[in-house]
C-alpha cells in the first residue's frame, strides 16, 4: 500500500471521526437540556427533540464525504487504488479536511446554540420558529464545507 | 460539578420560570379586594397543595417546601446549596439558642430542615457538643450561646448569629467557584450591613455594637460605615451618598419600608443578569432566590390584605420580580 493511499484513507476516516465527534457532543448537550425541559413540561417534547437533532447533521455530512472518498479510492468497488501516488493521496486527504474540521467546530457551537434555543422554547413555547433559526444559522457553514469537500473530491482525477 | 453538568438543571429551571409571578401578576394581586381573592388567584397559579381550602400560612409553607425540594432534586454542590440555604440553618441555630436559654417553646419558628431540624439543634445545644455543628457554625454558635446564657440579651445573640451567617455565606460563595454566587453573597452582606447600620443609627446604637454586628465584605468599609452610623442618621446618609449608595440614602430618607424595598431590589437586579445563562450554577441559584422573593411578596400582600392595608400602602412595599 502506497503512502498516498494511506493518506487518502486517513482523510476519509477523519471526515467521519471529527464531524461525528462534534455531532455527538452537540446532540449530547442539547439532549441534556431537552430532558430538563421535558421533565417539567412534557408537552414540549416534539419541539425540543427537533432542536436536539440539529447538531447531528455534521456527523451525517462527514459520513457522506467519507463514502465519496472511499468510493473515489476504489475501496467500495472492491478495487482499491493501493498504488495511488503521494500527490493524489494528499489531495484526497486535503479535500476531506473542510468537513472534518468545520463539522467538528460547527457541531460544537450548534450544540451550544441549541441548548440556548431549548431554554428559549422552555420559557416561550410560541417562539419555536425563531428558536429554530439560531442553531440553523450555524448549519450554513457545515453545508458550505460539505460542498467544498464533495466538489474537491469529485474533481480529483486518479 | 462542571458547567456542562448544569445544562439539565438550567433547562429545567427555564421551563419553570414561565410559572413565576410577574410584575403584572403582583399589580393584579395588589388591586384585589380581599385576602381570599389573592389566595384564589395563587391557587389558580398552582400554589399550595391540592387541599380545597387553604389558609395563607399553609399555602406559603407548601411553596417554600416545593422550592427546597427543587434545589435538592437538582443536586447542586454543597457550596452552592450553602449560599442559598445557610440563612435557614443559622435561623434554626438562633431559635435553638433562644429556646434553650429562655426555656420557652419556639415551636413553629424553626425551618423544617432534613439535616438540621429543631430536634437536632436543640440536642446539640443541650449537650453543648458544638463540634457536631457544621465547621463554619461552631465558633459562632458557642459565642452566641454563651452570651445569651450570661446576658439574656437576645438582640446581641441575633447579631452574632447573623454576622456568622453572612461570613459563612461569603466563604461558601467563594468556594462555589461561581461568579454569580460569589457576587450574590457579597452583595447580600453589603445590603444587610447597610440595613443593620440604618437600624442602629435610628435606635442610637454604639460603635461597639456596630463593630460586633457588621460583617466584613468586599465593596464596603464596615468600619467607616459603623462610625458613620454611630454618629447619627445624617452621618450614615452622608456616608451612603458619598460611597455609591445614593439611591439607598434617598430610600432611607423616604421611609424604612422604601429602604427595605431598595435593598431587595438591589439584590434582584443582580439576579436578573442570570436570565441568559445556560450552563452554570447562577441561573439555578437565581431561580431559587426569585421563588423566595415571590413567596415573600405574596406574604406581604396577603398580610396587608388581611390587615386592611390600602392599595397604596402595599404598592410602597412591592418589590421587583425576576420575570
Amino acid at each position: 500500500m502506497s503512502l498516498g493511499f494511506a493518506l487518502a484513507l486517513i482523510g476519509a476516516a477523519l471526515a467521519t471521526a471529527l464531524a461525528g465527534s462534534g455531532s455527538a457532543w452537540g446532540v449530547g448537550v442539547a439532549g441534556q437540556a431537552a430532558a430538563g425541559v421535558v421533565s417539567e413540561d412534557p408537552g414540549q417534547f416534539a419541539k425540543v427533540l427537533i432542536l436536539q437533532l440539529l447538531p447531528g447533521t455534521q456527523g451525517i455530512y462527514g459520513l457522506l464525504v467519507t463514502f465519496i472518498a472511499l468510493s473515489k479510492i476504489g475501496l467500495l468497488s472492491g478495487s482499491p487504488a493501493t498504488s495511488m501516488d503521494l500527490g493524489t493521496g494528499l489531495a484526497v486527504f486535503a479535500a476531506c479536511l473542510p468537513i472534518a474540521i468545520v463539522g467538528l467546530i460547527s457541531a460544537y457551537h450548534q450544540g451550544r446554540t441549541s441548548v440556548a434555543s431549548i431554554g428559549l422554547v422552555a420559557k416561550n413555547p410560541d417562539q419555536f420558529g425563531k428558536a429554530m433559526l439560531f442553531p440553523a444559522m450555524v448549519e450554513t457553514y457545515a453545508i458550505l464545507s460539505l460542498l467544498v469537500s464533495i466538489l474537491a473530491i469529485s474533481n480529483i482525477s486518479l | 460539578m462542571s458547567n456542562s453538568d448544569y445544562i439539565f438543571a438550567v433547562a429545567r429551571i427555564r421551563a419553570r420560570e414561565k410559572w413565576l409571578l410577574s410584575d403584572a401578576d403582583v399589580r393584579q394581586m395588589t388591586a384585589m379586594k380581599s385576602e381570599g381573592e389573592v389566595l384564589t388567584f395563587l391557587a389558580d397559579k398552582g400554589w399550595g397543595t391540592s387541599d380545597a381550602a387553604q389558609d395563607a400560612d399553609s399555602m406559603l409553607e407548601a411553596e417554600e417546601k416545593k422550592n427546597h425540594r427543587i434545589l435538592r432534586e437538582l443536586k447542586v454542590p454543597k457550596a452552592v446549596h450553602d449560599v442559598l440555604s445557610l440563612p435557614q440553618y443559622y435561623h434554626n441555630l438562633k431559635a435553638g439558642i433562644k429556646e434553650i436559654c429562655t426555656s420557652e417553646d419556639f415551636e413553629g419558628v424553626f425551618y423544617d430542615l432534613e439535616d438540621f431540624s429543631k430536634k437536632d439543634v436543640v440536642k446539640i445545644l443541650q449537650e453543648k457538643t458544638f463540634y457536631r455543628l457544621p465547621e463554619h457554625m461552631q465558633s459562632t454558635a458557642k459565642e452566641a450561646y454563651e452570651i445569651m446564657l450570661q446576658t439574656m440579651d437576645g438582640q446581641r445573640c441575633d447579631i452574632i448569629v447573623d454576622r456568622g451567617c453572612l461570613e459563612a455565606m461569603i466563604s461558601a460563595g467563594r468556594a462555589s467557584g461561581d461568579a454569580m454566587l460569589k457576587s450574590y453573597a457579597e452583595s447580600n452582606a453589603v445590603t444587610t450591613d447597610i440595613k443593620i447600620a440604618a437600624r442602629a443609627a435610628r435606635t442610637g446604637k454604639s460603635v461597639h455594637f456596630l463593630k460586633e454586628a457588621l460583617a466584613p465584605c468586599a465593596g464596603l468599609d464596615v468600619k467607616a460605615l459603623g462610625d458613620a452610623a454611630a454618629r447619627s442618621e445624617e452621618g450614615l446618609l452622608s456616608y451612603l451618598e458619598g460611597h455609591g449608595f445614593r439611591e439607598g440614602a434617598e430610600a432611607l430618607k423616604q421611609s424604612p419600608s422604601a429602604f427595605e424595598k431598595w435593598c431587595d431590589n438591589r439584590l434582584m437586579a443582580n439576579l436578573k443578569l442570570q436570565k441568559r445563562g445556560t450552563d452554570s450554577a447562577g441561573p439555578v441559584a437565581a431561580y431559587y432566590l426569585a421563588r423566595q422573593n415571590e413567596i415573600k411578596m405574596a406574604r406581604i400582600i396577603l398580610t396587608a390584605k388581611a390587615n386592611g392595608f390600602t392599595e397604596e400602602d402595599i404598592r410602597e412595599r412591592v418589590r421587583d420580580m425576576y420575570v
